[in-house]
């Protein structure tokens, strides 16, 4: 029962057989009408500012040159190659980031998740300082040590790595780092946090049964972290199917993505029934994704953090 | 015994065994941070290129800064959104937070999750819709819509930090304080604020930081004298390597590093305990 519920639980147990039984009901009723009146103005502000605009985008979608509904716009998105590969760009670089954030992710987190109180406090820092810093400055700073004569190139020759300045920005291992970078803490941050949520008695009790360290992670820990991962690596892969700042950057405009894609139909042909169609099926992966998840996942357990036992 | 055979973990695993989980992890952590803390000495440098380590140390491109029109302006647009973000989404999310949280209707789930939908709606279709909507009403390049927009972005989080700070609250304190004889708007103001404070000024300081930062929706609808400091970087970053961006990129670190105590100082106080 939750806290609102006791809130009004007494009240009708004490008062069912009363007289004015029905009115106390109503009154109650009312009450909770009013106090639900608080989300109004948010609700307002929210509508106005992205519920109509986006339905707005839905009907121009469907709107030809000449102002009748037709679905021209969605068969050029079918019949063009140009948009296909723009398609194709955007899934491989979302899968690539969500990949190697778990591959490098998940240690840091298993990581931090082991230390002692103080030092995980301080070792979360390098987690949540590029996570409070703008996404511009941290794309810039990789902009400026990728380039052609920046620190990467300079350090990696002096070392002996390569011989030559090698090409690592403006294309799409730049923007694979720039994204890594900036998706990794939405990996670690709840990967983290369901670790913390296993109970380590778990893992006590293989150990006690005799399992081998690496059999009691394999068999009993990583499992029970796997609604966090699973959380985790959602985030990161629909954060970046809409992605545009760092591609924008750091792709130098060879690796080409929808947002990307939406923002140049609008600024460059003015065409906003072309923009408004990709616009809708970016929306309609990124939700069609979230809700896939949630009926292949427990999404309430995930988003829960619980203990995600059995 | 040495620490390389001392016991890691529950399973008796040794430090020394997973050494090379040490070693990842403080590689991934250099990554995450070397990048931005290596800006800030870069903007030091004298050079039209940006050297590290700097051969010459100046303040030159902070002068360019401080003494261009365009850039103070952006600031200052900046700065007062962001301000005014903060001032307009902070009362808006908690109210919500609590009008959801005591009415607790069927339907409740539903307003929440259409509340924190601009957290799941790509950035860029926003962008485009407030835009077009903007067009029509007239607001585009004005500060009323700039805050609006961005006040509506930083709702969910607003609702999501309050909320999780309400679960943990004890609601039959403020029952009390009602059975006394207080107002719901007194109780609430007296009782409840007070003990989830420090989760409402997280919120506070991170509806400020996501209009500061936003970037793509200030593209579209901010310009002229309303213009963002992120959109003047946007789009000197997408022509040029500008040494002017390193300096206003390591002023921007310091005030996003600085708001990040606050928030941890204020952490470390738990509401709701």
């Amino acid at each position: 029962m939750s806290v609102a519920e006791s809130l009004h639980a007494p009240l009708a147990v004490r008062t069912e057989d009363a007289p004015n039984a029905a009115g106390l009901k109503s009154d109650a009723a009312k009450e909770r009408m009013q106090l639900l009146g608080l989300c109004s103005p948010a609700l307002v502000l929210v509508t106005i500012t992205m519920v109509l605009p986006v339905i707005w985008l839905f009907y121009l979608s469907f709107l030809s040159d000449e102002g009748t509904f037709s679905l021209e716009h969605y068969h050029r998105l079918t019949a063009s190659k140009a948009y296909a590969r723009i398609f194709y760009t955007t899934f491989q670089v979302s899968v690539l980031t969500t990949l190697i954030c778990v591959v490098i992710g998940y240690p840091l987190a298993y990581f931090l998740a082991q230390l002692p109180r103080r030092a995980a406090a301080l070792c979360m820092i390098t987690v949540l300082l590029p996570f409070w810093t703008s996404l511009l400055v941290r794309t810039y700073a990789w902009l400026v040590l990728l380039q052609r004569k920046g620190l990467v190139n300079t350090w990696a020759i002096e070392l002996g790595l390569w011989d030559e300045p090698i090409k690592i920005v403006h294309n799409l291992n730049g923007t694979l780092i720039g994204m890594v970078h900036i998706m990794l803490p939405f990996l670690v941050l709840p990967v983290y946090a369901s670790m913390k949520a296993i109970d380590t008695d778990y893992v006590k009790a293989a150990a006690n049964l005799g399992a081998s360290p690496i059999q009691a992670f394999w068999k009993v820990f990583f499992p029970l972290s796997l609604p966090g991962l699973f959380a985790g690596a959602l985030i990161v892969f629909v954060l970046c199917l809409g992605f545009f700042v760092t591609p924008a950057v750091l792709g130098g405009g060879r690796v080409i993505m929808v947002a990307m894609s939406i923002t140049d139909t609008i600024e460059l042909f003015f065409n906003w029934g072309a923009a408004s169609a990709l616009g809708v099926v970016l929306l309609v992966m990124t939700l069609g994704s979230l809700f896939a998840a949630s009926k292949l996942l427990n999404l309430d357990r995930i988003l829960g953090g619980g203990r995600g036992g059995h | 015994m040495s620490w390389f055979s001392k016991a890691a973990s529950e399973t008796q695993i040794t430090h020394g065994s997973r050494l090379w989980l040490y070693v990842v992890a403080a590689l991934v952590m250099i990554f995450l941070v070397a990048p931005t803390i290596i800006v800030i000495p870069m903007s030091f440098s004298e050079s039209q290129y940006l050297e590290f380590p700097p051969r010459t140390w100046s303040t030159r491109w902070y002068d360019h800064y401080f003494n261009s029109y365009e850039w103070m302006s952006a600031t200052r647009t900046s700065v007062v959104a962001a301000f005014l973000t903060m001032v307009v989404a902070t009362p808006l999310g908690v109210m919500a937070a609590y009008g959801l949280f005591v009415s607790s209707f069927r339907f409740s789930h539903m307003i929440f999750l259409l509340l924190i939908s601009p957290m799941m709606v790509p950035v860029v279709l926003i962008a485009i819709g407030v835009f077009y909507v903007y067009a029509k009403m007239k607001l585009v390049h004005s500060m009323t819509g700039l805050v609006l927009a961005h006040s509506m972005l930083a709702i969910p989080l607003v609702l999501i930090v309050v909320s999780s700070a309400l679960k943990s609250y004890d609601m039959n304190q403020e029952m009390v304080a009602r059975s006394l004889g207080a107002s719901r708007l007194r109780a609430f103001m007296v009782v409840t604020l007070p003990q989830i404070r420090f989760s409402v000024i997280t919120a506070a300081l991170l509806s400020f930081l996501t209009s500061f930062d936003e970037v793509i929706v200030a593209l579209f609808i901010s310009g002229g004298d309303n213009a963002t400091l992120t959109r003047g970087m946007f789009i000197t970053l997408r022509d040029q390597i500008d040494p002017t961006i390193a300096s206003i990129s390591t002023i921007m670190v310091l005030v996003s590093s600085s708001l990040l105590v606050l928030a941890q100082v204020f952490g470390q106080n738990k509401d709701g305990k």
